[in-house]
């Protein structure tokens, strides 16, 4: 065995601790770049206006992304109504009915699967299956997309926050004589209830960012929506369409989209972690 | 004054030895939704299949090999979004794992545990950031700050090498990997994060007790000590890489081609399925379009079924629940 100086390893450590700040500090500066630089650019493109009104074809001044907003808001409402419902209740089975047997097992393995599976080919997914035997982009097929990229969100944080409840809550409420989903669904609901609402946020802060599902399912549009069986116009793919449009425009209001879309998904998450901050 | 009218409330339901029926219903409903998941993931993997079956008809396994690429001919081959794929994985890779080690080395060992736990919130807010706006940094503000700076120092000093030369355009391969690598960072360092804590006390204090620094300890001991676990990590970190879509689409440059300079412009899997799948018409030209979108599909359950089998292996046998 070769032995090294002291010296030697010490200043090895040192130079480890030294790289190890510096790639912290390189995370942190990371994100300060991104949020400085969407603030920055992206503020001048929001008024009033952007809010209510319906986009301007290039280098005409004025107009807004209305429709878009009200497209994301009205496919990922509805992709948590979807969601919300199916990934409660597959939480509640791996938790407490299923816990060890096959079919809970399976269900949490592909549940992971399912999270890090690419969003784009739940997108190609849902245009085999929707889009194509309806001849017509639409924003159900946008809605169901976000769902199913919500849902596993959903079904494992659900799991989680059931099982910090404690056993002798759910004997105690047996021992009454309740049947076993009222047992759930009133008192380990209600004693799970921040971590429900943290794992209901991050759901929605999950989809509410995502392009790729959306591209050839919601497509997008430049009209308000009359009803969700229409390709419907949303923030994210216009962020696409007009980032990659030569008009200097169109790329500003793609930065006040940005923006909007950012503080929203931040705020989401930090209110989903100060629910459960506030819970423990 | 709570309790009795809670009593009042379940003796409404009396329990007559037998299941109640509303138990029987809940059970099963629940056990449906969570049968739910698994059929989903079936579903999508036969429905991608059924689509690219003109495709793997009408060229077979050379699909998988061809560069050519292109619609109006009706000829498709995949070669170059995979190539071009497995290269902005690998870039990232390269990048993300050391990084993601020393940060999970600071965050457990290093830091005070309140700067830790700040620097721990703020690099789980990166992996919050959603995939577009990585994009649109990566198109208007790195990509030129590449072009301006980091891609003429390395033409200039590596240059020699056929990895960096061409015009420093400032989107192509190296921008997309490294972009790939801030964006799966978050992602492997909390994994990391939690193996090293994971890893008993007793057993660092045993190799500090020996002498060794915290370097030493962490490489000697906390990291073969979690090795299941930190290569789990690191396949998690892949399975985002390889499917990543909006960024890379934004600053990857967007052609069929294969190029031996990490400078020039190519495509991804995910990117080309983005760019053309709304365009796309011609059945066989939708079909070829799936077909990539099923060796994507492949490629990252393959990945991710790993990764969850070395995480979960690892769980297990330190007891404690994932």
């Amino acid at each position: 065995m070769n032995r090294r100086p002291p010296t030697g390893r010490r200043l090895i450590n040192f130079l480890v601790s030294g790289f190890s700040v510096l790639a912290s500090l390189l995370g942190i500066f990371l994100l300060g770049w991104i949020i400085l630089e969407v603030i920055y650019r992206g503020l001048t493109a929001i008024n009033f206006d952007f809010f209510i009104k319906l986009p301007t074809p290039p280098g005409m001044a004025g107009g807004g992304l209305g429709n878009a907003i009200a497209g994301t808001l009205a496919m990922t409402g509805l992709a948590t109504l979807i969601a919300v419902p199916l990934g409660l209740l597959g939480g509640v089975y791996l938790a407490e009915y299923g816990e060890d047997s096959r079919l809970a097992d399976n269900s949490r393995f592909s549940a992971n699967v399912l999270m890090g599976m690419p969003s784009i080919i739940i997108g190609v997914f849902i245009y085999a299956i929707v889009v194509v035997p309806l001849k017509h982009f639409s924003g159900y097929a946008g809605a169901l997309a976000l769902a199913i990229i919500m849902l596993p969100v959903i079904s494992r944080t659900t799991e989680d926050m059931l099982r910090l409840v404690p056993n002798t809550l759910r004997e105690t409420a047996l021992a009454l004589g309740a049947p076993r989903w009222k047992v759930t669904v009133l008192i380990v609901f209600r004693a799970a209830r921040a971590g429900l609402i943290t794992g209901g946020l991050l759901g929605v802060a999950r989809v509410s960012g995502e392009t790729a599902p959306l591209l050839f399912t919601a497509l997008n549009s430049p009209y308000w929506f009359r009803s969700l069986g229409e390709p419907m116009a949303n923030l994210t793919v216009t962020i696409f369409n007009y980032a990659m449009s030569p008009y200097r425009d169109w790329q500003q209001m793609a930065w006040g989209a940005s923006l909007l879309i950012t503080v929203g998904v931040l705020a989401l998450n930090l209110t989903a972690r100060f629910v459960l901050q506030e819970k423990r | 004054m709570r309790e009795p009218r809670v009593l009042r409330f379940f003796q409404l339901w009396p329990q007559t030895g037998a299941e109640p029926l509303g138990d029987v219903g809940f059970r099963w409903l629940s056990g449906c939704c969570a049968l739910l998941v698994p059929l989903l993931i079936w579903a999508i993997f036969v429905q991608l299949l059924y689509y690219s079956l003109p495709t793997i008809k009408t060229f077979g396994l050379g699909f998988l090999f061809s560069q050519t690429w292109n619609p109006v001919t009706q000829e498709f081959g995949a070669a170059s979004s995979i190539f071009g794929t497995l290269i902005s994985t690998l870039i990232a890779m390269l990048l993300a794992v050391p990084l993601s080690m020393v940060i999970a080395l600071l965050l457990v060992e290093l830091a005070p545990p309140w700067i830790s736990r700040v620097i721990g919130t703020l690099i789980e807010l990166l992996a919050a950031i959603p995939s577009i706006i990585y994009g649109m940094w990566g198109l208007f503000v790195f990509a030129p700050f590449m072009a301006d700076y980091v891609q003429p120092a390395l033409g200039h000093t590596l240059g020699f090498l056929p990895l960096f030369q061409g015009p420093p355009m400032g989107i192509g391969m190296l921008t997309a990997g490294i972009i790939l690598a801030f964006m799966i960072l978050p992602f492997i360092t909390m994994i990391t994060r939690d193996v090293f804590t994971l890893v008993p006390p007793v057993v660092k204090e045993s190799a500090y007790g020996m002498g060794s620094t915290t370097w030493e300890v962490t490489y000697k001991v906390t990291i073969p000590y979690g090795l299941v676990g930190v290569l789990g990590a690191g396949f998690l970190g892949l399975g985002r890489a390889l499917g990543e879509t909006m960024a890379v689409t934004f600053v990857i440059g967007n052609t069929h081609r294969i190029s031996a300079s990490l400078f020039a412009p190519g495509n991804s899997i995910a990117s080309c399925l983005a760019n053309e799948f709304a365009e796309a018409t011609e059945p066989l030209y939708v079909s070829a379009l799936i077909a990539l979108g099923l060796v994507l599909f492949i490629v990252t359950y393959l990945v991710q079924v790993l990764s969850q089998i070395l995480l979960r292996r690892m769980y297990r046998a330190w007891s404690v629940g994932l």
